[in-house]
């Protein structure tokens, strides 16, 4: 070998130039433009108690959604998860006659979420069946189990304390929710960017036989993102029951489905390996900026859906034909 | 377009296919530069360069995967502009790629007419037809299937033949062939061989990719060498010799030999004992010293990666221990394998070796993450000086560290493998087929490496099919056959026929 050695630059572009041809700054646009149209169509818009409540149309699946974008980069899905808020919530319903106070509902929620994702996590790592088989079976099975036991019940009569986690305000106008939300997008943040493990699900998402055979420990990093979605699910849960006061087997009923559109408009690849947190932060602000917006004009919630459904493909298909348009 | 027999007049043969002036570039590479090819009816032409020259790049381009930023592809005299893979083959261009890409569900004709089938009534396919057509084509060049047969239950050598009936079945006048020989057999190259002369006889010109010196003199009639992207020579082989092409392709003279060491082994470092497994292997023992090579050598199927994988923890064994420097090591996984520094470069880069979605530096610090964070945080600096340490010691080329292990070629993928592991610092490296597919410039790298990582007192584990590969380097070779140790024998016991008679099981005594 000669002796000349040869420089590689650790980057070809800047951090700061990669992030402005980003995604995320894509869909920040997209927020922004919702934003000001909003505010010129309606003028209960620009109302802070108005847009505080806003918040409430994404936190909750949002809460979701961060654990699953790291699910869905891992190559995973879990499409279960409301069922595992039904499941919950129903658990919590059943505590509650068993006059366990605030604390111990909150502890049966999450207990019953982190059960669930335990399932559907060994039956994928322990097994190794295909992670859209199993929560699909999980989804009928978890809400099935919560219309077996409330029929067409529901419970009521949740302490005035309980009520907080979905009705408190922290400060002002900024409810506990939206604090809640905060906080776990920067320990999500911090958890996928700047971490061996969130290194680690990028890798199992790229290719999960190299990340075997570069030492991961796929089995277990999958188990611990079955996991912790199964936990962001049993925090919906406490959060929802809470807001809505009672527990049906209806509750958040079809949620999965707007969990996985957040995740996808947020820029994560739905065949795993790529995607951000911030990018689901702003797809869940997008997603609630447009339902709120919508829901001043008095848009009906099927309108709202179909724009939902076109904002999404129409989001995905913008990079592909920016692309083909310049190959 | 009917007239395929090449003119026979005094006048040189005009080229049935040109590119001039051919440039691609990628991000950051420039992966053809102003390239030209000329392709003649009736004549192989030998493609040859390294890994990384442009030689697959140029295919795509021909085959309409790519289209090219700069430069003309006329064929019969006429410019052409390729924009989809269908455009090419309407040029009559087509290519049998290394790794056939067909379909195993569907039968040998369905195969050979996927995207083309003849249409009956209703415009739909016509299977009695579209059979009795592949049958003709499959008898045309002697091959020995039936157009009914499922594709899954062919042999890899059969599965080339329905690929080479599919380029014909188009009519194709330019075949391209990307290293048709990798995966056959002697006897099934020589039918190749053969094959290859009637399309030659057929008028058809013939683009020939291949990194075996012998195999382009017997075959070709041209040569065109690629080096870095750009076109160095071209001509008649009868003006060349192998000494000529190899200055050629790398730059410079290569010492073909392999590099000369001091057998200096140390202390044992990994000792094996009993291992077995329910179907690969059975009974294997072994020791392995630091700063030797040791040589495994076997006929595809003898166990030999199913072992080094058990050995790595990817499979388990049902019996045996791992002592790593006198010490009973528990190993259930590859991470506990690199705990205790054994490490494994696999033969599959693209899906076992290398993370190609990932970036260069994220790649080589995949196992070392511990030694790069803090209690679990990643500090990217130190990700970067420890990614530029190694690949830089390696010479890889690229054209930054956060460029991805996908937009490399193969050969510098390798090297991207090799200095993952290197930064963990292990006592033992295992090899698996480190050099196939990687020219004879890569080729000899790595060996002058592997001796390089042995003077440094590392104990490497070498399984080659490759018998001057085991002969120039092992201090040791361990033979396998059917799961089982056949022999092991001292560098002063090595000859070729030694290793293939134990391989084989002939004669019992060697």
């Amino acid at each position: 070998m000669n002796d000349t050695a040869r420089h590689i630059p650790d980057r070809l572009q800047s951090p700061a130039l990669k992030a402005f041809k980003s995604w995320e700054t894509l869909l920040l646009a997209v927020a922004i433009a919702i934003f000001v149209t909003n505010s010129f169509l309606s003028p209960y818009f620009l109302n802070a108690w108005n847009l505080s409540d806003a918040t409430f149309n994404f936190t909750e699946k949002a809460m979701i959604a961060f654990a699953m974008a790291l699910l869905i980069i891992a190559g995973e899905i879990d499409l279960s998860v409301a069922s595992i808020i039904a499941l919950a919530s129903t658990a919590m319903g059943a505590a509650l006659q068993l006059d366990v106070g605030t604390w111990g509902l909150v502890a049966v929620g999450l207990g019953t979420g982190v059960l669930c994702g335990a399932f559907n996590g060994l039956m994928v790592t322990g097994l190794g069946l295909p992670s859209i088989v199993v929560t699909i079976g999980t989804m009928s099975l978890f809400r099935g189990i919560s219309y077996i036991v409330l029929g067409d019940q529901g419970f009521r009569g949740y302490p005035s304390e309980f009520s907080f986690f979905g009705q408190g305000y922290v400060w002002w106008v900024i409810s506990f929710e939206f604090v809640l939300f905060a906080g776990l997008a920067v320990l999500y943040y911090i958890l996928l960017h700047r971490t061996n493990f969130g290194r680690a699900v990028y890798a199992i998402g790229n290719n999960p036989t190299g990340a075997l055979f570069s030492g991961i420990r796929v089995a277990r990093v999958r188990f611990i993102l079955f996991l912790l979605t199964g936990l962001m699910a049993g925090v919906a849960a406490v959060c929802l029951t809470s807001r809505l006061g009672s527990t049906r087997p209806t509750i958040a009923l079809g949620w999965e489905l707007e969990v996985v559109t957040m995740v996808v408009l947020g820029g994560v690849n739905i065949l795993g390996g790529s995607g951000s947190i911030p990018g689901v932060v702003i797809a869940a602000f997008v997603m609630g900026l447009v339902t709120f917006g919508l829901g001043l004009l008095n848009v009906p919630g099927i309108v709202m859906s179909i724009f939902i459904g076109c904002l999404l493909i129409g989001v995905i298909a913008l990079p592909r034909l920016w692309a083909m348009r310049r190959t | 377009m009917q007239n395929l027999a090449p003119q026979m007049d005094a006048a040189p043969i005009a080229p049935l296919l040109e590119l001039s002036g051919i440039t691609k570039t990628f991000p950051g590479v420039k992966a053809l530069n102003n390239v030209s090819l000329e392709l003649f009816p009736g004549q192989v032409t030998a493609l040859i360069g390294e890994n990384g020259a442009g030689k697959s790049t140029i295919v795509k381009v021909l085959t309409g995967i790519y289209r090219a930023d700069g430069g003309t592809i006329s064929v019969d005299g006429e410019q052409v502009a390729f924009t989809s893979a269908d455009d090419a083959g309407a040029a009559g261009i087509t290519a049998i790629h290394q790794e056939t890409v067909l379909f195993d569900e569907l039968s040998v004709a369905e195969n050979i007419f996927i995207g083309h089938a003849p249409r009956g009534r209703f415009g739909l396919i016509d299977t009695a037809q579209m059979n009795t057509r592949a049958q003709e084509i499959l008898d045309r060049i002697d091959a020995p299937l039936s157009a009914t047969t499922p594709l899954k239950d062919l042999g890899i050598a059969n599965k080339h033949l329905v690929a080479i009936a599919r380029a014909l079945s188009v009519d194709a006048r330019v075949v391209i062939m990307d290293e048709p020989t990798a995966a056959l057999s002697q006897k099934e190259i020589e039918e190749l061989y053969d094959l290859v002369e009637r399309l030659k006889s057929e008028g058809r010109a013939i683009l020939f990719i291949s990194h075996k010196f012998d195999e382009v003199f017997r075959i070709a009639d041209r040569y065109a060498v690629f080096r870095d992207g750009e076109h160095v020579g071209a001509g008649l082989m009868s003006d060349v010799t192998e000494g000529d092409l190899v200055q050629l392709m790398v730059g410079r003279a290569v010492d073909q030999i392999f590099p000369s060491r001091t057998h200096s082994a140390g202390a044992e470092v990994l000792r094996i004992e009993g291992y077995a497994h329910p179907t690969e292997f059975d009974n294997i023992n072994l020791t392995l010293k630091a700063g030797e090579i040791l040589g495994f050598y076997g006929l595809v199927g003898a166990g030999r990666s199913e072992l080094m994988q058990a050995i790595f923890g990817i499979t388990r064994p049902s019996a045996g221990t791992v002592y790593v420097e006198g010490e009973a090591c528990t190993i259930r996984s590859p991470a506990d394998a690199i705990a205790n520094g054994i490490v494994y470069v696999p033969e599959d880069r693209g899906k076992q070796g290398a993370v190609l979605g990932l970036p260069i530096f994220q790649n080589v610090t995949l196992p070392s993450l511990a030694q790069t964070s803090r209690s679990g945080f990643l500090k990217l600096a130190a990700e970067f000086a420890l990614a530029r340490e190694y690949t830089e010691r390696l010479e890889l080329r690229a054209a930054a560290l956060d460029q991805d292990v996908g937009n490399l070629s193969g050969g510098n993928q390798q090297k991207v493998v090799i200095a993952k592991w290197l930064a963990t610092k292990p006592r033992v490296i295992i090899l698996d087929e480190p050099t196939k597919g990687i020219d004879i410039g890569s080729k000899a790298a790595v060996h002058a490496f592997m001796a390089e990582l042995a003077a440094d007192g590392l104990a490497v584990i070498m399984v080659s099919s490759e018998i001057p590969e085991i002969l120039g380097m092992s201090d040791r070779v361990i033979v396998m056959r059917e799961g089982l140790i056949a022999a092991e024998l001292r560098r002063d016991e090595l000859s070729p026929e030694t290793l293939v008679r134990h391989a084989a099981g002939i004669g019992g005594q060697a």
